[in-house]
């Protein structure tokens, strides 16, 4: 749990013990959980087990009640100084969120910006790029994801598979070093959900660090490593992907997954 | 047999009476002519409108309302959008310091308020920062000054709705998506949630900035040479009093006039990227 003494194969993303309430309602009950440079880690559960907001508490669109979250060694939302642990203000946060990339279910384009423009707000407003080169790169991710010919079009005009493809251009547009999906094909009509997990694929591949809220049970025993089982706010087993999906040991566990393959 | 009966290429078209609208029309025509005829016959010398409309007086009055309308609007967006953030901020002491803002200059009467600023020498004789400077309120507080901090002050609180208003109307999912690309809370504002919220606030404020023109108008009880109070002075030395208020009607409707053109222009321009397939361009 020091920070001081990390060596570089040290996790990218720890948590320990992060509890979350919203009132009296606790929806995080101690996860504990670390994820490797390079590894795709998918969360899976039941709604309301506490999935998506274990997700956000990574970059802070939630605060955690309890425990601690270091990513890439770093504590997440407090300086450590001694014995005293002090909350960091508005801009230090922003610059934590910086490396970490996040995609969500309803996509949250920004409607009033182009397909470009969306990519390199970040790069230009937050890193202070160029933006001609800003743009040049936006347009490599735009080859990547299949949309270049979207480049000039507001998001109104694409459905919402494009969408959701040009949301992950504009995470990876910040160069992250982990990136955060939230259900990212729950809201996608079936036959658009293969092109987002091509995607998804292709960055696995690419090494990039993954973690993955999602009903997608094909894709977590396929592309991630390992795949976690949340259920009320705890994280009830966690483990090789393919072995916790075809032959999970708790009870829970299995009903959920027998309960989504009906 | 059943075959004749579904054809209809043959049949003769006979368009739809619309018998409520010629009753309305023939309405509506005859009271516009009873009106026009009033005034016609009324005692109203047409000659004096056509003369003073475009005399130098007038023009100066018409040139100090528009520039009081816009100066005012000004500070009332720049008051507006300052306490509709700080109404939204986490700090309890900006939010209450904006909540009580809009609820004290929501409250008292624009006139009220003009008769304030203006007569606040008798408050305080003298204004300035004690041991660096003082000036006395009479010199300060002209007519243009007390209107403009009156009618700017009070249009900024009911501003500060509209604007509050349209920075609730932009979904949470685009902060949040802020946010995560690194964001402060600023340019988070500045960058994407204003941009989206300017399509809920523009045609409010369009809205408010004409009802500014005509508040101006309450300026001519502190002594403001706006249009109103010009024609005033007129007819003060002419007696022709509906003659100089028709003339200041007349640019009163010249200059909403030209707003609302402008304003639809303005609106377009900030529904960008908003589908026009919803009917609501």
């Amino acid at each position: 749990m020091d920070i001081q003494n990390l060596s570089s194969d040290a996790p990218l993303v720890v948590a320990a013990d992060v509890r979350k309430h919203f009132g009296p309602l606790e929806v995080l009950k101690g996860i504990d959980v670390k994820v490797q440079k390079g590894e795709v880690l998918c969360i899976i559960g039941p709604s309301g087990s506490g999935k998506s907001t274990f997700l956000r508490c990574i970059n802070q669109l939630e605060r955690i009640d309890g425990g601690a979250i270091w990513v890439g060694g770093e504590l997440v939302g407090y300086r450590r100084e001694g014995n005293n642990l002090y909350e960091l203000d508005d801009v230090q946060i922003a610059r934590q969120r910086r490396s970490i990339g996040m995609v969500f279910q309803r996509f949250n384009l920004f409607p009033h910006l182009t397909v470009t423009e969306n990519i390199i707000e970040g790069p230009v407003q937050v890193l202070r790029e160029k933006p001609n080169e800003a743009r040049e790169r936006a347009h490599a991710l735009l080859e990547r994801v299949g949309l270049i010919d979207k480049k000039d079009v507001y998001p109104a005009h694409l459905s919402g598979g494009q969408q959701q493809r040009v949301a992950i251009a504009r995470a990876l547009a910040m160069r992250p070093q982990l990136l955060l999906f939230d259900e990212p094909t729950s809201a996608l009509d079936p036959e658009l959900v293969g092109d987002v997990l091509n995607v998804m694929r292709d960055l696995a591949r690419t090494g990039m660090t993954m973690i993955v809220v999602t009903h997608e049970l094909g894709f977590a025993r396929e592309v991630s490593h390992r795949t976690a089982f949340m259920d009320q706010g705890q994280l009830v087993e966690i483990g090789d992907s393919r072995s916790i999906l075809s032959s999970p040991q708790q009870a829970r566990t299995r009903e959920f997954i027998s309960a989504v393959h009906k | 047999m059943t075959d004749t009966v579904y054809q209809v290429s043959h049949l003769t078209l006979v368009p739809r009476r619309h018998y409520g609208r010629m009753i309305a029309a023939v309405l509506v025509i005859a009271v516009l002519a009873v009106i026009a005829h009033a005034f016609a016959v009324g005692q109203i010398e047409w000659s004096y409108v056509g003369e003073f409309l475009t005399v130098p007086v007038i023009m100066m009055g018409l040139v100090n309302t528009i520039v009081m309308a816009i100066l005012a609007m000004v500070v009332g967006i720049v008051f507006g959008v300052v306490f509709a953030i700080m109404r939204l901020s986490e700090n309890p002491v900006l939010s209450k310091t904006a909540l009580a803002y809009v609820w004290f200059f929501r409250a008292i009467p624009a006139l009220l308020q003009l008769l304030l600023w203006f007569n606040l020498a008798l408050v305080f004789p003298t204004i300035g920062i004690p041991g660096m400077f003082s000036v006395n309120t009479v010199d300060v507080m002209t007519p243009f000054v007390a209107a403009l901090l009156g009618l700017g002050i009070q249009q900024g609180a009911f501003t500060a709705e509209v604007v509050r208003a349209g920075l609730l109307s932009v979904d949470r999912g685009q902060y949040e998506a802020a946010q995560t690309i690194g964001m402060t809370r600023l340019q988070m504002l500045r960058r994407i949630v204003m941009p989206q919220a300017m399509r809920v606030i523009v045609p409010p404020v369009g809205n408010e900035f004409i009802g500014m023109v005509k508040l101006t108008s309450l300026a001519s009880v502190i002594q403001y040479a706006e249009i109103l109070h010009s024609a005033q002075n007129i007819y003060y030395a002419n007696s022709r009093v509906i003659e100089l208020l028709i003339v200041a009607a007349i640019w009163y409707l010249v200059v909403v006039t030209i707003l609302s053109l402008i304003q639809g222009r303005i609106e377009k321009y900030f529904s960008r990227g908003v589908m026009s397939s919803n009917g609501v361009k």
